[in-house]
């Protein structure tokens, strides 16, 4: 009877376990009731049940997991940047490619966040690790956190992808605070000019090759984003892009957010820096959203035609494509013809490729 | 922890400085590039253009 009841009675000695158990049953409602990012949060949801069970079994398997796919050259969140290169249509980026600043601005969360985090006293590798949650990007949080060996990667991970799910309720305050009514209601033409599909499918090599000069340590990030962006437009390898969007993207992802839960134990996750490191995150996300409606804002200064309604910088944060439907949804609530989404795509499509090049430029500030 | 840390955040100010910049100056590079692509394409784009109606042709 001692064998069964051992476990079951070591739960007194560990009651943090059953704090665990009531956050992974909380990320597993946010993910099936709120649906807030279910494919991530449910996995990791449960997950943190699975870890933290007196003895877990599991525990070792999960471990396993996270060796391969993440410890080990970030493989996971790397084979997912594949994925999501696949998915991206850089179109209305390449139509108009001033909106691209805007990705540059809205990663000013990103900064901000890291002398804040500096301020409060964490060691250099933790702060910039927690500062790329203003990343919006789930992989790039992972890949960048993961090099600078932050000892704050389970939060830095649950932060990252919880606020990603809490987009269109964190940005739309800030963009009203930032912008008037009358700046909301700017109306933006879309020029519908064709790209060639040689400019397509030069796009995602040159980025490569430029980001790669510039911040060596984001290659494998950006590489693989394009790489997979690549496989989507070059017209020869349909189905290879298919799998990439949807199998491989799918497969990856189930696996991600179990492996995350590994590192979801009671006495790695539940210390007080948690709770700074999700205070931070949203920080981070605030400033990046100012930042971009900032920029626009700035720019409307000089134009006297054609002015740049505020709102799309705030799809500036990577978030795809979730920032940019929030911004297009606030222009239809102000004018019901003030279509901004092709605007927004563009520039949330640039702030995928601004948030990589700053995690590579944060890589190559402390990565050593 | 949960220490006001000024120095570590003076220590932080310049890569703030150079990172915020720095995505900036890579975004010119990038954006120029990308002008220099759609000024030439117009005729590669006409081109692929009647390649893709001749093949639909045969």
């Amino acid at each position: 009877m001692d064998v069964l009841f051992q476990p079951l009675l070591s739960i007194f000695d560990q009651p943090k376990m059953v704090v665990m158990w009531v956050i992974g049953a909380v990320l597993i409602f946010l993910a099936i009731k709120k649906e807030m990012e279910p494919t991530l949060l449910l996995p990791m949801g449960f997950g943190a049940i699975l870890v933290n069970l007196p003895e877990s079994g599991a525990k070792s398997v999960i471990d396993a997991l996270f060796q391969v796919g993440i410890e080990y050259h970030e493989l996971f969140p790397l084979i997912l940047f594949i994925g999501i290169g696949a998915m991206i249509d850089f179109e209305p980026l390449l139509t108009n490619p001033k909106l691209m600043f805007f990705g540059a601005a809205a990663q000013f969360g990103i900064f901000f966040t890291l002398g804040a985090a500096s301020l409060l006293g964490f060691a250099p590798n933790d702060a910039a690790s927690i500062a790329i949650i203003g990343a919006a990007d789930g992989p790039t949080a992972i890949y960048v956190a993961q090099i600078l060996k932050s000892n704050f990667l389970p939060a830095i991970m649950v932060a990252a992808y919880s606020y990603m799910a809490l987009v269109p309720i964190v940005q739309p305050p800030i963009i009203k605070l930032c912008t008037t009514k009358a700046e909301r209601k700017i109306k933006m033409a879309y020029e519908g000019k064709k790209v060639s599909k040689t400019t397509k499918i030069l796009f995602p090599i040159i980025i490569t090759m430029i980001v790669g000069v510039v911040a060596p340590d984001s290659v494998a990030l950006i590489g693989f984003l394009m790489f997979g962006n690549l496989i989507r437009e070059c017209g020869v390898l349909n189905s290879l892009s298919e799998t990439a969007q949807n199998v491989l993207a799918n497969l990856i992802t189930i696996f991600l957010g179990i492996t995350i839960a590994s590192k979801m134990t009671a006495n790695e996750f539940l210390r007080v820096e948690t709770l700074l490191i999700m205070g931070l995150g949203l920080v981070a996300f605030v400033f990046d959203t100012f930042g971009g409606i900032m920029l626009a804002k700035f720019m409307n200064l000089f134009l006297k035609k054609n002015k740049i309604n505020p709102m799309i910088g705030a799809a500036g944060i990577s978030a795809f494509p979730m920032s940019a439907r929030v911004v297009h949804k606030m222009g239809l609530e102000e004018d019901n013809q003030n279509f901004l989404l092709m605007h927004s795509i563009g520039v949330n499509v640039s702030g995928q490729i601004a948030s990589v090049i700053a995690g590579g430029l944060i890589l190559a500030f402390y990565g050593n | 922890m949960f220490e006001i840390d000024f120095q570590a955040f003076l220590d932080a100010l310049p890569n703030i400085g150079k990172g915020y910049l720095g995505i900036f100056a890579v975004t010119a590079v990038i954006v120029l590039i990308v002008y220099m692509f759609n000024t030439i394409p117009e005729k590669v784009y006409e081109h692929e253009r009647k390649k893709d109606e001749a093949k639909k042709n045969k």
